[in-house]
């Protein structure tokens, strides 16, 4: 029988549940947790420099590894900085668990200091939510938000835990076991064999797959399929490296910035095989004229994903990598000549055009340049606009779980302590995080935590001294009336890095980019390369807002 | 009102679903919560705890739409809601209800 405090058994059962590293900030709230956490010789604690920073560490780790990860905050602003964090991880499916102090229990609903309804306020954007009663209760509730946030399709969950439960001691008799996934779904055989069916039916197949991909580990076999069946393969942003972007099968990512090869091969195809995607606007445009030819086979974890964009011919709830483990037996060996050699035929009609890739002062280049110094166990995160679709479009992405990029919400910030985190998780890997001037700035302070750590990643910004997605559009849409898109003022780059204790360097001063650009991303720790580009230089092709994928503008 | 009650006018676009759920404050904010992100509005809500109180049943009267196999579903994915069906607007829930809202 061992007498500990709330604090102490969550700490107690998070070194159960195996965790390693957790990214948060101490506050008035969550004081006796840190002071636990203190004492634990498992859990190594990273200072971010504000609650979304933790938040999007957790998230770095957690992409990296699949394994829940968690962030830490205070009640109050704490909480609410997190909340962004959490919104994006529920977008893009990622397992979290946030753990927040509250104010105590008798001063819940007085509008105490620091005092916010965090429950209330994390219902939309989690997965399942818990405000703890008691310090018994913590036995119950921390293994299962670990259980709920990596089963199924994975989410964050966010355990509120007011400080005198943290300070409330009570007996522990016996430990639960750490939350463990719930083991998958059984599948459906005749729904598959259906699938089976339309697939050797099938004259013009693609498929498609998303971020499910990865996060069922599926993508070996996805790609054995595609294989197998001669399946032209579309990946949506989240599903960039499941198929190596070189693969002879592969037509890159599709909808608003893809390809016009990969968005025209779409709309001729008559049978779209969908894994792990859920129909997403950027991702299907006008959906009534998105692949209006085909039948639809719709693989989801997620029930509610089947028939809610589109209607499926055949759904088959199930984990992605089982239910492909099954179908794959089930489809023949199939060349499909005419097919291939029609998608050959749009890769070299319309293929993506990448202007200045040879030279390493213009945005393609740049990525290239960066790609050729690095191997394919490299992780590459960014932060969200243009540059984000730039490397989507060009960055050689072949493996699982190296690419790091908010989808669905969309976060501009994701991406500096996105990169931080990968690092925590994998110390040896080269870690790179592409990102703007505008999006660097929204987490400009976790530099700080990146020279604290000494994390080996290289923040490659790309600065046109703009929103540079915004002044397209404007561009674009809006009759050239640039406005509020354009910065005034410019910031030194190099000397804000500087002035955080990183290295950085400018190629745009530099009299042999590709060298100093060489020096920098070999050189162990975290630094910052900057370089120019022109704010005239759009993320082409586009489909306009609201449009069907074949009317596409520009490349 | 042609002898028709404000209920009956109403009935032939509604739906009634019965939910059973973990009784817990908070588990109300769930389920509704899904209903108003999407401007769904709820017409009747019916809630009372069952048997011993470890488990509540709501009752919910919303218009069908055709959303509603989607909120369904929706519903399912909720971790403290434990099964979900769906009745016809004629269910005698709210029927009987009515007298307190003349």
């Amino acid at each position: 029988m061992t007498i500990l405090s709330g604090a102490q058994l969550t700490v107690r059962l998070l070194e159960r549940q195996g965790v390693r590293v957790v990214a948060g900030i101490p506050g008035g709230a969550n004081l006796p947790i840190y002071d636990a956490l203190s004492k634990s010789a498992q859990i190594r604690h990273v200072l971010a420099r504000h609650e979304q920073g933790a938040g999007f560490i957790a998230q770095g780790m957690a992409r990296v590894t699949g394994v829940p990860a968690v962030c830490m905050a205070s009640s109050g602003p704490g909480a609410t900085n997190l909340l962004t964090a959490i919104a994006d991880a529920k977008l893009d499916s990622i397992p979290l668990v946030a753990i927040t102090g509250q104010v105590p229990r008798g001063m819940i609903g007085t509008d105490a200091f620091q005092e916010v309804d965090t429950y209330g306020l994390t219902i939309p954007i989690t997965k399942h939510n818990f405000l703890v009663d008691s310090a018994a209760e913590l036995l119950e509730v921390i293994p299962n938000a670990f259980r709920i946030a990596a089963s199924g399709r994975p989410g964050p969950v966010l355990i509120d835990i007011p400080k005198d439960v943290q300070t409330e001691s009570i007996d522990v008799n016996a430990w639960p076991e750490p939350g463990a996934p719930d083991p998958a779904p059984p599948v459906d055989i005749a729904l598959v064999q259906r699938a089976a069916d339309l697939i050797e039916a099938a004259e013009r197949p693609i498929l498609y797959l998303g971020g499910g991909i990865m996060h069922a580990g599926a993508s070996e076999t996805a790609s054995a399929l595609a294989e197998k069946s001669s399946l032209p393969t579309v990946m949506t942003l989240m599903a960039l490296g499941a198929l190596p972007v070189d693969h002879p099968l592969s037509l890159g990512m599709l909808g608003m910035h893809g390809a016009r090869c990969t968005n025209l091969a779409l709309d001729e195809c008559d049978l779209l095989i969908a894994v792990g995607a859920r129909f997403d606007d950027r991702a299907t445009g006008k959906v009534a004229a998105f692949c209006p030819h085909a039948k639809v086979i719709h693989i989801d974890i997620d029930s509610a994903e089947l028939n809610k964009i589109k209607t499926a011919h055949v759904g088959i709830r199930g984990d992605a990598a089982a239910v492909l483990q099954e179908l794959l037996p089930r489809v023949r060996g199939q060349d499909r000549d005419s097919w291939l050699a029609r998608v050959a035929e749009l890769k070299r009609m319309f293929p993506l055009v990448t202007p200045g890739i040879a030279d390493p002062r213009t945005h393609y280049g740049l990525i290239r340049a960066v790609a050729e110094n690095l191997d394919d166990e490299a992780i590459v995160t960014t932060d969200v606009g243009q540059h984000q679709m730039w490397v989507a479009q060009s960055y050689p992405l072949r493996r699982p779980r190296r690419w790091l990029t908010s989808g669905g919400l969309g976060t501009m910030g994701f991406g500096l302590p996105a990169a931080i985190g990968a690092a925590l998780a994998e110390p040896d890997a080269a870690v790179v995080c592409f990102s703007g001037d505008g999006s660097i700035l929204m987490n400009v302070q976790e530099l700080a935590t990146a020279a604290e750590e000494d994390v080996n990643i290289k923040v490659v910004l790309m600065n046109n001294n703009a929103l540079g997605l915004v002044h397209q559009q404007q561009t674009l849409f809006y009759g050239k009336r640039i406005y509020a898109s354009r910065f005034r003022a410019a910031p030194d780059f190099v000397r804000i890095a500087e002035g955080f204790g990183l290295r950085a360097v400018d190629l745009d001063t530099a009299e042999n980019p590709k060298e100093v650009l060489h020096q920098a991303l070999t050189t162990r720790g975290p630094c910052l390369i900057h370089a120019g580009i022109d704010v005239e230089d759009q993320v082409l092709p586009m489909v306009p807002p609201g449009a069907a994928n074949i009317e596409m503008i520009g490349g | 009102m042609d002898g028709q009650s404000l209920f009956e006018q109403r009935t032939s676009a509604r739906t009634v679903l019965e939910l059973d759920v973990v009784n817990h404050p908070g588990v109300m904010s769930h389920v509704v919560g899904l209903f108003s992100r999407r401007a769904y509005n709820v017409e009747g809500i019916l809630c009372m705890p069952v048997g011993a109180g470890a488990t509540s049943r709501i009752w919910l009267l919303v218009n069908e739409d055709a959303r509603l196999a989607q909120m369904v579903k929706q519903l399912e994915k909720l971790e403290d809601v434990l099964s979900v069906r769906r009745h016809g607007a004629d269910h005698e829930v709210f029927e009987r209800l009515e007298e307190f809202f003349r």
